[in-house]
C-alpha cells in the first residue's frame, strides 16, 4: 500500500471513508461497468435483427415481437429480475447442467435480465428509425437492383444507426440507472456498495450521496460520448458553415 | 384458477397501495414539474438556478439510490430532530417515517424533474402572437395562463406527461425495497415462502400491463380532447 500514501493521508481521521470502504466502492464500480456493459452490447447484438423482424410486413414476425417488447417494455424490471432470479431453479434438471455454478450467483440472473430488458427498448427505438428511412433512399436502392439484405446492410441500417443515435444515448443512461436494481438481488454494485457502508455504520447521507455522485459522474460521461458520437457521425446533416 | 396458498387478499391490498402510490406521487409531479417550468423559464437568476441545478442532478442519479438516501436519510433527519426537541424541552417525541409517504414524496420529487422539462418544452411550443393577443384582450397574467397558455401547453405537453406515468408506474415497483408492501414486495415474498415464483410474479406482471393499457386508452382520449382544432392526431 505504499503507493497509496497520499490516498491513507487524505483519509485520515475519516470515520467512514477509509480506503477499505472506498475498495467496495471501487468493486461496486466495476461490478455496474460490468454488468452495464454486457447487457448493453447483447442487447444491441439482440435487438437489431429483432428491430428488422419488428419492422416487417409480415404479422407472424413482426406480432410476436412486438408482444415480447410490448411485455418487457410495460412490467418493471425489478418483476422481470425477481421472475429470472427466482425462477431459473425451475428449469427441469438444470441443477444437474455444467450451468448451475454460473447461474446459481445473481450476476447472471441479473445480466439476463437486463439484457432482455435493454434490447426490448432498443429494439422500438431502431424500429422508429428504421421506419423513418426516407421513401426515396429504399426506392432508389430498389432501382439499383439491391436485394432486400444488401439494401438494409447499404442504406437502411446506416442510415437508422444514425438517426437513433440520441435516443439510444438515453437507453444507455436508463440502463446505468436500472442496473442499481442489482443491489436487490445482493449484488454489490455501487449501489450494493452505499447500502453496506450505510448499514455498518449507519450514515445515510455519506453512503448514499457518495454513490449518487458517482453515478452523476458516470451520467456525465456517457452524455458527452454521445454527444461527441453525435457531431461526428451526424456531421453531415449540419447546415454548411458559410465562408 | 391458480392456487394464491392464502396470499390474495394481500396481493390485492399491494395492488392498492401501488395504484394510491402511483396516482399521489403523479400528481405531486404534476405540480413539482409546473413549478420547476415556470422557475426555469422565469427572468429570476436565482430561480432558473435551482431548478436546472434540481433536474440535472436527479435526472442523473439513480431511482432507487435517490429513493434509500430520502428515505434513510430522513429518518436520520427526523431523529437528529426529535432528539434536539428532546434535549431542549424533555418532550420525548419518536415520528417514524412513514414507508408510504418516504415513496410519495421520492418518486414525486424524481419524476417532478422530468415533468418540469416536459412543461418547459411545451410551455415554449405556445406561440407567442397567442399570448400577446390574450394581453391585448386585456387579460389578466393569470387569465391568460389559465385561459391561453394552459391549455395549449397541455397540447404539447400530452404525450411527454404519458411517457413519464409509465415509466413511473413501474418506478414505485422500487418502494418494495424500503419496505411497503406493495404487489412487488407481497410477491417476492410469496415466492421465497412457497417456491413458487412464477405463480405470484406473472400476475403481477399482468396488472402492470393492464394499467398501463388502461391508461394508455385514457391518455389517447385526453390527447383527443386536447388536441380539438387541430385535425386530430
Amino acid at each position: 500500500m505504499t503507493e497509496l500514501t497520499w490516498l491513507n493521508e487524505l483519509l485520515a481521521g475519516n470515520r467512514i471513508f477509509t480506503p477499505q470502504t472506498i475498495g467496495y466502492y471501487w468493486d461496486g464500480l466495476v461490478l455496474t461497468t460490468q454488468l452495464v456493459f454486457l447487457s448493453l452490447v447483447a442487447g444491441l447484438v439482440l435487438a437489431i435483427p429483432l428491430a428488422i423482424g419488428r419492422s416487417s410486413g409480415r404479422r407472424w414476425i413482426s406480432l410476436p415481437i412486438y408482444v415480447y417488447t410490448y411485455v418487457f417494455r410495460g412490467t418493471p424490471l425489478l418483476i422481470q429480475l425477481y421472475i429470472i432470479y427466482y425462477g431459473v431453479v425451475f428449469f427441469d434438471g438444470i441443477q444437474q447442467t455444467f450451468l448451475w455454478p454460473i447461474l446459481r450467483e445473481a450476476f447472471y440472473p441479473a445480466l439476463i435480465a437486463f439484457t432482455l430488458n435493454t434490447a426490448a427498448y432498443t429494439t422500438e427505438i431502431f424500429r422508429g428509425a428504421i421506419k423513418a428511412t426516407p421513401r426515396g433512399e429504399i426506392e432508389a436502392a430498389r432501382a439499383y437492383g439491391m436485394s432486400q439484405g444488401l439494401m438494409m446492410r447499404r442504406i437502411v441500417l446506416p442510415s437508422a444507426f444514425r438517426r437513433a443515435l440520441p435516443a439510444y444515448g438515453n437507453e444507455v443512461i436508463f440502463m446505468l440507472h436500472a442496473s442499481a436494481i442489482a443491489s436487490v438481488v445482493t449484488l454489490m454494485d455501487i449501489t450494493g456498495a452505499a447500502r453496506f457502508v450505510y448499514a455498518r455504520f449507519y450514515a445515510p447521507f455519506e453512503a448514499f450521496l457518495f454513490a449518487a455522485a458517482i453515478y452523476l459522474c458516470l451520467t456525465f460521461a456517457i452524455l458527452y460520448f454521445f454527444r461527441y458520437l453525435e457531431k461526428k457521425l451526424l456531421a453531415h446533416l449540419k447546415p454548411q458553415s458559410g465562408n | 384458477m391458480i392456487d394464491l396458498h392464502g396470499y390474495g387478499p394481500r396481493l390485492l391490498e399491494g395492488a392498492g397501495v401501488t395504484l394510491q402510490l402511483a396516482v399521489l406521487s403523479l400528481i405531486l409531479a404534476l405540480i413539482l414539474g409546473l413549478l420547476t417550468a415556470s422557475a426555469k423559464m422565469s427572468r429570476n437568476w436565482l430561480l432558473h438556478k435551482v431548478a436546472t441545478l434540481y433536474t440535472t442532478v436527479i435526472r442523473g442519479v439513480p431511482d432507487l439510490v435517490l429513493m434509500l438516501l430520502l428515505f434513510f436519510g430522513g429518518q436520520m433527519a427526523l431523529n437528529v430532530a426529535t432528539d434536539a426537541i428532546y434535549d431542549r424541552f424533555g418532550v420525548d417525541w419518536y415520528i417514524n417515517l412513514n414507508a408510504f409517504a418516504a415513496g410519495v414524496l421520492t418518486i414525486g420529487f424524481i419524476f417532478g424533474a422530468y415533468m418540469g422539462e416536459t412543461f418547459r418544452g411545451a410551455f415554449m411550443a405556445v406561440e407567442h402572437g397567442q399570448i400577446e393577443a390574450g394581453k391585448a384582450y386585456g387579460m389578466s397574467p393569470w387569465l391568460v395562463f389559465r385561459r391561453i397558455r394552459f391549455p395549449q401547453m397541455m397540447r404539447h405537453a400530452l404525450p411527454g406527461i404519458s411517457n413519464n406515468w409509465m415509466v413511473l408506474l413501474k418506478t414505485t415497483a422500487l418502494v418494495s425495497v424500503i419496505g411497503l408492501s406493495d404487489m412487488v414486495r407481497v410477491a417476492a415474498e410469496a415466492s421465497r415462502a412457497t417456491h413458487e415464483p412464477f405463480t405470484f410474479l406473472i400476475p403481477v406482471a399482468v396488472v402492470y400491463l393492464l394499467i398501463a393499457s388502461v391508461s394508455e386508452w385514457m391518455f389517447a382520449r385526453l390527447q383527443k380532447r386536447y388536441n380539438v382544432g387541430f385535425g386530430g392526431h
